[in-house]
């Protein structure tokens, strides 16, 4: 199958996971937001959240029993760049509230003025990242 | 435990597995692609616009039909984000995070949907992007 249609099909999974956490749970499902709790809250509110996350790590290798091309091949970061990146995703999706399923998906589908600018801005600096790993450092 | 309580956080479980699911097709977890995503000056690939397009779809509609019940199905309320401030911490945090997203190709939900591949560098990755939003907690209390 064309990439495209994959990830449209992929894309629909997430929104249908999104509109089920909501429908059944009533819950946004932001990894990021989901990770600190999975951390920071106790009982059954960070139980709850360690579960989606098994699911996620499940889910995610799941395809590829039906076939080998969803096994994505190895990042090419190297160790400096990954822990700041790391770091980086961490403290920005930490501070912001949000990710690409938090912000991107979940909150531009309730039309959330907050997430729609969180969302321009982080693309922004992802291209601008991009830009200058690949056309100014020229890394890889 | 509360058969609501169990029903909650098997909902949970199903909802995280349709969404791992979800990353490992759509390509979100291959590093190279969404960096090829973010690679404007370069051989651009518009895979992820998909991914995105596709979620925003089903999300949009399914939240105006969820949205509309007076509660989730095993639960009180919905609970949604009430802070409209648009403020330093949600751009400094913006910036930092995409910046980050540009600089290995992971945001949060593919670099753990990729986990079970137990790649170092995702493995690296996830460690490093926990103790950020553990920081993050501490930071956000300064700014």
């Amino acid at each position: 199958m064309h990439p495209f249609i994959l990830a449209l099909i992929g894309g629909g999974l997430v929104g249908l996971a999104a509109v089920m956490m909501m429908a059944l749970k009533g819950r946004i499902a932001g990894v990021s937001g989901i990770l600190t709790g999975s951390l920071t809250e106790s009982g059954a509110e960070r139980i709850w959240r360690i579960l989606f996350i098994a699911g996620v790590i499940v889910g995610g290798a799941l395809p590829v029993f039906l076939s080998s091309d969803f096994k994505p091949p190895i990042p090419q970061s190297g160790i400096l760049l990954t822990i700041l990146g790391g770091l980086a995703v961490g403290i920005g999706t930490g501070l912001g509230s949000g990710c690409t399923s938090g912000h991107g998906i979940c909150g531009i589908a309730r039309l959330s003025q907050r997430s729609i600018i969180a969302t321009c801005t982080f693309m922004a600096a992802g291209f601008i990242g991009v830009y200058l790993l690949k056309h100014v450092l020229g890394g890889q | 435990m509360s058969t609501q309580k169990t029903a909650q956080q098997v909902s949970a479980l199903v909802s995280g597995l349709v969404f791992g699911i979800g990353m490992a097709i759509s390509g979100m977890t291959n590093t190279e692609r969404v960096q090829g995503f973010l690679d404007l000056a370069g051989a651009w690939d518009p895979t992820l616009a998909f991914v995105m397009g596709g979620g925003l779809i089903v999300t949009f509609i399914g939240y105006k039909f969820v949205l509309k019940k007076p509660a989730p199905l095993f639960g009180d309320t919905f609970h949604l984000p009430t802070n409209t401030d648009i403020d330093k911490k949600l751009l400094i945090g913006a910036v930092l995070f995409g910046a980050g997203w540009g600089l290995v190709g992971y945001c949060p939900g593919p670099a753990i949907a990729g986990l079970s591949y137990a790649y170092p560098t995702t493995l690296l990755f996830v460690a490093t992007m926990l103790i950020g939003l553990l920081l993050a907690r501490f930071i956000s209390r300064r700014l």
